[in-house]
């Protein structure tokens, strides 16, 4: 009780810091009305913030327990350390996984059988470890003493008692620290919680199955689960105003603590690519340039056309018209289809037209070209296109496929949106973003109102070597012949 | 109180209230149970990925102290590597992405196995006190000779099941956590063999790691000693030997591993096994040694390729190219892009095309790209 006593005075000008500490880190308003229940629980509080408190007013009472290899079972003497899950001077609760070890085809989770601060792991990863021998050294809270080989924690041979009890309206509840937490979580209140445990001691599990009982919801063993379903975790917030509106039917207004942290991860591989691209594609300077396509009678012809296609098994979609109307308005609007070069000295006019598709993957955009689409019919192209996108969802496009596009198009309208500003891709000059198809009402010749497919198109072309004239008129032929998809066949190549 | 209750849960039918009445009655998780000593279920799914989160869900959430579990899925082709393995070094991944076989990582040791449904897949959960996997197999002999007394069949020290004193129909693996234990293990029926060696072979040289190994072994179908025998007779001659030893019934339960009311939290599971980070990222630090031998105009250049991959993504690149053979700036921009990069084909094929683009155009030099970076995603 000395010891406990010498903790209270050192405790007691933190006193405050533990309490608001509290109120963060378990929203609970409960305990900045029992101050001073905080300062004589002391065990009740997390051990890692109990550890910085204890720093910074100079007392340290922190003990190294050595964690042994726990026997494997079936006669087993060592095994092979495989992964460690955590690191030295990481806080560790009970029952957190420490490492993975394997034996003879057996994985086994080791777990920890303290509360405390990892200060030595004494095996690396492919390292033979043996049962019975030390595999980590934890730091431990001095009062709460040496606990034995059971999960439950049994007398220790310091003078405190390793169970502190919790003083509320004359009940006295014993549970251990790992316990405690859990309810102050869940915000439940010892004494109402039943214990199987010796000699009435509350168990992980009693608190569950309170957990349980008050929520409807089958809960894991482990508290730390990160695996919800979204209405369970509903639940475990309205728990405490449940568990309130038993006695008072009004809901308990806390503030919310948001244990959420900020995650930073390096730029990597294909992002790091995307970077340089994007990067060398803002000293483009771009201009844009949009306008409205009434595909009414494009939507019709294709419905016509879908059944043909399906029947020599390929699906058509609109994305081929799109794709051949563009190549045959490169034919009048070569420039359009160029490239030019570095210190902008040469303009390089390509003969073939790859037009690239943009798709957007799992990994974010890729742009797959349909190559010399200016000798394919509408029906290779469909054809090709089928190819390219089964090989995309499967992760499996190749180089080839990648490289060498001249211009592209990108069907944003699947996704949504109307008018876009797209970013050219080096090392081309134009690019289209394509709307979504809306039905609109639209006035014809007669002045009428009709239902109109309409779709928007938004372009962005290299200023250096294409003005908003050239891609005016490109964009009307293309237009044109969307329009009135007969026309197409005029110029059919 | 549990009309509160059942209205704040998301119930999607009446016939799921009254599963969670029952479960609500009998609060740790064991729905099916009526108190018995043992339980037996069958997935009637074949996704390899939704039937290890089966065995992932009820390693975590089933109380099996006062019953145990056995349970008895399918798999539609997939490769399995154990928790330590290395994909790279176990199998054929072309040729698995060709003939589109999944690959999964499972979380108990052991070496790699190819399931199809002609292979049956038998897990014993116990608590981790009550682990003991002889046992089992002895159950699955005595079951088989029951079936079929002329079997010569029996159990060796590796855990393995051997037919007729050689070839190996059945491997085992398993995993223990703090309070609970299961004994997974293999049986072959009528797998397809020759799908089964070219797709466990890898093609892989210069590969150094401290994976988990296979150890390759000559194996046989049950259905070639005895053409009577089917994947169903065998899962219910088991089933029956297991409902004998735990004196229960010979019942077996079907569950639909997609059904999140029944298995809360078990998409989660499902997804997780299917992600990248877990069946590449996984695999312990190994290194890559080879020697790309590129043809290029009428010559054959030799090129030295050293890798090293931790947690899946390459840590260390270095290409020994010969000097000028690209520019330098080029290539120092590929090697830095692959570091930090994953050892994936379709990563490292996203990333050097997409690099290509802000290169300076010339014919030669991309088609010297094209040629070192397809044959180092050749590698992956």
């Amino acid at each position: 009780m000395a010891a406990v006593t010498a903790l209270r005075s050192s405790c007691r000008a933190a006193g405050r810091l533990v309490c608001i500490h509290r109120v963060r880190s378990c929203s609970s308003i409960r305990f900045i009305k029992s101050k001073y229940v905080c300062v004589f629980d002391k065990s009740a509080l997390k051990f890692s913030h109990q550890q910085r408190l204890f720093r910074t007013s100079a007392v340290s009472c922190g003990q190294i327990v050595q964690f042994k290899l726990s026997d494997i079972g079936e006669g087993i003497t060592e095994v092979t350390v495989k992964e460690w899950y955590i690191k030295e001077g990481d806080t560790v609760s009970q029952f957190d996984s420490i490492c993975e070890v394997q034996s003879d085809k057996a994985s086994v989770t080791i777990t920890s059988r303290y509360d405390g601060v990892i200060r030595k792991l004494h095996y690396s990863i492919d390292d033979i470890a043996f049962v019975g021998k030390p595999l980590v050294d934890i730091e431990i809270d001095a009062s709460k003493g040496v606990a034995s080989e059971e999960d439950v924690v049994e007398t220790p041979p310091m003078s405190h008692e390793e169970h502190t009890h919790q003083e509320i309206k004359g009940h006295k509840t014993l549970a251990t620290p790992a316990v405690r937490r859990l309810a102050m979580e869940n915000n439940i209140k010892l004494s109402e919680v039943v214990g199987t445990g010796k000699d009435n001691r509350i168990l992980k599990e009693d608190i569950l199955n309170y957990l349980a009982k008050q929520t409807g919801a089958i809960l894991p063993p482990s508290p730390k689960a990160e695996i919800a379903p979204p209405q369970r975790k509903a639940e475990a917030v309205p728990a405490a105003p449940k568990d309130k509106a038993r006695k008072i039917p009004v809901p308990v207004s806390r503030p919310i603590a948001f244990a959420g942290k900020d995650k930073t991860e390096p730029v990597t591989g294909f992002q790091k690519a995307m970077v340089k691209t994007m990067s060398a594609a803002l000293k483009i300077p771009h201009f844009g340039y949009s306008d409205e396509i009434d595909l009414t009678q494009l939507v019709q012809l294709r419905e016509e056309l879908k059944p043909l296609a399906e029947i020599r098994g390929v699906k058509l979609s609109f994305m081929p018209f799109f794709i051949k109307a563009a190549s045959l308005g490169l034919l009048q609007y070569p420039i359009l289809n160029a490239s030019l070069d570095e210190n902008c000295q040469n303009v390089t006019y390509k003969a073939s037209h790859n037009i690239g598709v943009a798709m957007d993957t799992e990994q974010g955009l890729i742009v797959p070209n349909v190559k010399n689409v200016q000798v394919c019919s509408v029906f290779d192209i469909a054809v090709e296109l089928n190819r390219l996108q089964s090989l995309g969802s499967a992760g499996q496009l190749g180089t080839s496929d990648l490289t060498g596009g001249t211009f592209t198009l990108s069907n944003i309208g699947t996704i949504g949106g109307t008018y876009a500003k797209p970013v050219i891709l080096p090392p081309e000059v134009a690019i289209g973003a394509l709307g979504k198809i809306q039905a609109l009402p639209r006035f014809n010749s007669k002045g009428e109102v009709f239902k109109a497919q309409i779709m928007n198109v938004s372009w962005s072309a290299d200023h250096r070597i294409i003005d908003g004239a050239t891609m005016a008129r490109f964009s009307n032929l293309w237009k044109s012949y969307l329009e009135n998809p007969a026309s197409m066949l005029l110029d059919l190549k | 109180m549990r009309c509160a209750v059942f209205k704040n849960m998301v119930l999607q039918s009446l016939k799921n209230c009254l599963w969670l009445s029952c479960v609500l009655r009998t609060p740790k998780a064991c729905f099916w149970s009526t108190a018995s000593g043992g339980l037996i279920i069958q997935s009637v799914s074949n996704d390899v990925y939704q039937n290890l989160a089966v065995e992932d869900w009820i390693h975590d959430h089933m109380d099996l102290e006062k019953q145990q579990v056995l349970f008895l899925w399918r798999n539609s082709p997939a490769v399995v590597i154990g928790r330590h393995q290395n994909p790279w070094q176990e199998c054929n991944l072309r040729l698995l992405r060709q003939k589109n076989i999944k690959l999964a990582r499972r979380r108990s040791g052991g070496g790699t196995v190819y399931h199809d449904l002609g292979n049956v897949n038998l897990t014993f959960f116990t608590t981790r006190k009550k682990y003991e996997r002889m046992e089992n197999l002895k159950l699955v002999v005595k079951a088989l000779k029951a079936l079929r007394p002329q079997l010569d069949v029996h159990v060796t020290d590796r855990y393995d099941i051997l037919l007729d004193r050689q070839y190996k129909i059945s491997g085992t693996a398993a995993k223990l956590g703090r309070t609970s234990a299961y004994h997974h293990c293999t049986l072959l029926c009528n797998a397809d063999k020759f799908v089964l060696s070219s797709v466990l072979k890898s093609p892989f040289k210069g590969l150094k790691s401290n994976a988990t190994p296979s150890v390759p072994a000559l194996v046989k179908n049950l259905f070639e000693e005895d053409p009577s025998l089917t994947s169903e007779m065998l899962l219910d001659a088991i089933a029956k030997e297991y409902a004998v030893q735990h004196q229960i019934d010979h019942h077996i339960t079907l569950i639909n591993p997609a059904d999140e009311t029944l298995l809360p939290g078990i998409s989660d599971k499902t997804n997780e096994l299917q992600t990248w980070e877990w069946v590449y990222g996984k695999t312990p630090k190994f290194s890559v040694s080879t020697c790309l031998n590129m043809v290029y105009k009428d010559s054959i250049l030799d090129v030295k390729v050293n890798m090293d991959v931790k947690h899946g993504r390459i840590e260390v690149c270095n290409i020994d190219l010969p000097e000028q053979w690209l520019p330098p700036g080029l290539y120092s921009e590929l090697v830095k892009s692959l570091t930090g990069s994953k050892f994936c084909p379709n990563e490292t094929t996203t990333l050097v095309t997409t690099l290509l683009r802000v290169c300076p155009q010339d014919d030669e030099l991309h088609t010297r790209w094209s040629l070192l970076c397809e044959n180092i995603i050749r590698l992956m």
